[in-house]
């Protein structure tokens, strides 16, 4: 069954749109990821430009996450002032990522630029994942209770100036590290299309030391808020954002997430992450190949509108 | 009123003096009206195309007339017909990718002005059957015969023609240049029905085509017509609010998310 996607101005089969979002859906909701890192490179491969895929990526990502959003701000299992100095930095870095994307679009090396991003980024995430996680079934195999936050420690970031006190997180923390975060964060919304949980949540942990009740909550805070804004200053800046492809992919992934969710409820958290970090590098991995493969004619044509 | 009726008649009456004069100072033109020439007429059924939400390529048909033919020449099937329906000029970008630390990697980039965006051809039989190679390059005829102009006039020769060839070769893979030989049938000695095919990808715009007429071989008359293909209702609505109202739709785009996120944890609502 086809359907034309007016802005990618293409015709695509809204069951293949469909069951893409529905699966990565599942795995979101199954995982507790916002699934932009799935999303954007699954519709690279079904050959949607990239310019189109990350700005819809990230139109996607807002519907994905304001349902745990939501969930986490009714239990009040977020630090909403954490969130709000994530989101400024977010901005900041999410109008740098617009601007750089539209550079790079017109000089011709966003694909390679995405493409590189991910397999970087996804195969180091990926990699540590699974290292980690590999570790933890081995203890857990052992008998031991293993707690990912160890509060005695202090590493170099609660030496920097500028302090700042969050209640919720029970934290005394500069903002630096803090904004810089949410810079992160948002530069790599507009260029990658992805909420950024993957980086945001273990940055929180590792990093910043919040504790794990309100990790998720603040990271989803910050995610709805950065995708949105990020959604909107691409249609604005490179019209980009394809509202039917965004929402037959919203369609397929809030249904899919609703039994991706019973799904992780019977795995244990070990194996799960196990089993993500596998995903996540098997994405990466599939990207990768692609960059070094020989492409099937070395000429292409700019899309319209890249010109 | 009086005025307009006294300049029809001197303007009739003046008619009546010139067409003579004109014909002595053009010897052959009176050849002409002793034999007319062969034309060709093309009629579109629809002067718009609107690509709807279930585009996913089309058939065009159009529909076409000789006249003054020469019958004996109808019968032998020495009239030959080429339709071509020729999508708006656009700048073109053709990249090439070449090896970079083992990742390929665009290096090089030349630009092409008033390329056609798309280029369908329909013809009666093989184009080699009706023309000489040389007939349809001096005609600026056919998928190889299109021309590109670079951007950049000094381009070295040797780079413009692999360009140029990887222009052409990327639009047919997409699609978006095509030749139909047999797309053209005549269905009786002087009507006949071209079929173009219209790309999933074609682009929207003012399409222009073009009717030409081969007599044995020899080009002997050429028609056009426009054809606007756009997209349909929400098509052209979503594609407008994209262009012209980028903010407010990208806020929509948003809200829709929200909306259906919303929605989608009331109907699964388990907390």
């Amino acid at each position: 069954m086809g359907i034309y996607l007016p802005i990618a101005e293409m015709s695509v089969n809204i069951l293949v749109l469909l069951a893409m979002g529905g699966a990565v859906g599942f795995l979101s909701g199954m995982f507790g990821v916002g699934g932009g890192f799935l999303i954007t490179p699954l519709l690279i491969f079904y050959n949607i430009p990239p310019a189109i895929a990350v700005a819809t990526g990230a139109n996607q990502v807002v519907a994905s996450s304001i349902s745990g959003a939501l969930y986490h701000f009714k239990r009040g299992t977020l630090d909403v002032k954490l969130g709000m100095i994530l989101l400024a930095g977010g901005v900041v870095g999410s109008s740098l990522g617009v601007y750089v994307f539209a550079l790079l679009r017109s000089i011709g090396q966003l694909d390679l630029f995405v493409s590189l991003l991910y397999v970087f980024l996804l195969g180091s995430v990926g990699g540590m994942m699974m290292v980690e996680s590999v570790r933890a079934l081995r203890r857990s195999a052992g008998g031991q209770v293993y707690s990912l936050r160890k509060p005695g420690q202090h590493n170099w970031i609660h030496r920097l100036p500028l302090k700042m006190r969050f209640r919720t997180s029970k934290l005394f923390v500069s903002v630096i590290p803090v904004l810089g975060l949410g810079a992160i964060i948002g530069f790599l919304a507009s260029i990658m299309g992805v909420g950024g949980g993957f980086i945001m949540v273990p940055a929180l942990i590792y990093l910043l030391k919040v504790p794990a009740n309100v990790v998720v909550g603040t990271s989803l805070f910050q995610i709805v808020f950065v995708a949105g804004y990020t959604t909107v200053v691409h249609a604005a800046t490179n019209q980009t954002v394809d509202i039917v492809l965004a929402f037959i992919l919203m369609i397929g992934g809030v249904a899919g997430a609703q039994y991706g969710a019973m799904a992780g409820q019977k795995l244990r958290s070990e194996q799960l992450r196990a089993l993500l970090a596998l995903l996540v590098i098997a994405v990466a991995a599939r990207l990768a190949l692609d960059l070094f493969v020989p492409p099937e004619s070395v000429y292409s044509l700019a899309p319209f509108g890249e010109v | 009123m009086v005025f307009a009726m006294f300049a029809r008649i001197l303007s009739a009456w003046l008619a009546l003096w010139l067409v003579p004069a004109t014909a002595l100072a053009q010897p052959h033109t009176d050849r002409l009206i002793i034999q007319p020439r062969e034309s060709i007429q093309i009629g579109l059924s629809t002067d718009r195309v609107a690509i709807t939400s279930d585009f996913s390529g089309a058939d065009l048909t159009i529909f076409g007339a000789l006249e003054n033919i020469d019958p004996l020449v109808a019968r032998q099937g020495r009239y030959d017909v080429v339709v071509v329906l020729e999508g708006p000029a656009r700048v073109s970008v053709v990249r090439r990718k070449s090896r970079v630390l083992g990742m390929w990697m665009n290096t090089e980039w030349h630009s092409f002005v008033n390329v056609p965006a798309s280029y369908s051809m329909a013809t009666t039989r093989a184009p080699q059957d009706i023309a000489t190679p040389e007939v349809y390059r001096q005609m600026a005829l056919g998928i190889d015969n299109i021309y590109l102009r670079p951007a950049d006039p000094t381009l070295d020769p040797e780079t413009l023609a692999a360009f140029t060839a990887a222009l052409r070769d990327r639009k047919r893979a997409e699609g978006l240049f095509v030749s139909r030989a047999g797309g053209v049938q005549f269905l009786s000695q002087n009507m006949f029905r071209a079929n173009l095919a219209l790309a999933p990808s074609v682009p929207v715009g003012v399409h222009r085509a073009r009717a030409f007429l081969f007599k044995q071989g020899v080009f002997v008359g050429e028609t056009s017509a426009n054809l606007t293909i756009s997209k349909a209702g929400m098509e052209q609505y979503i594609y407008n609010a994209a262009r012209n109202q980028s903010l407010l739709y990208g806020l929509f785009a948003v809200l829709l998310a929200v909306a259906t996120g919303w929605a989608g944890r009331i109907i699964f609502r388990k907390d």
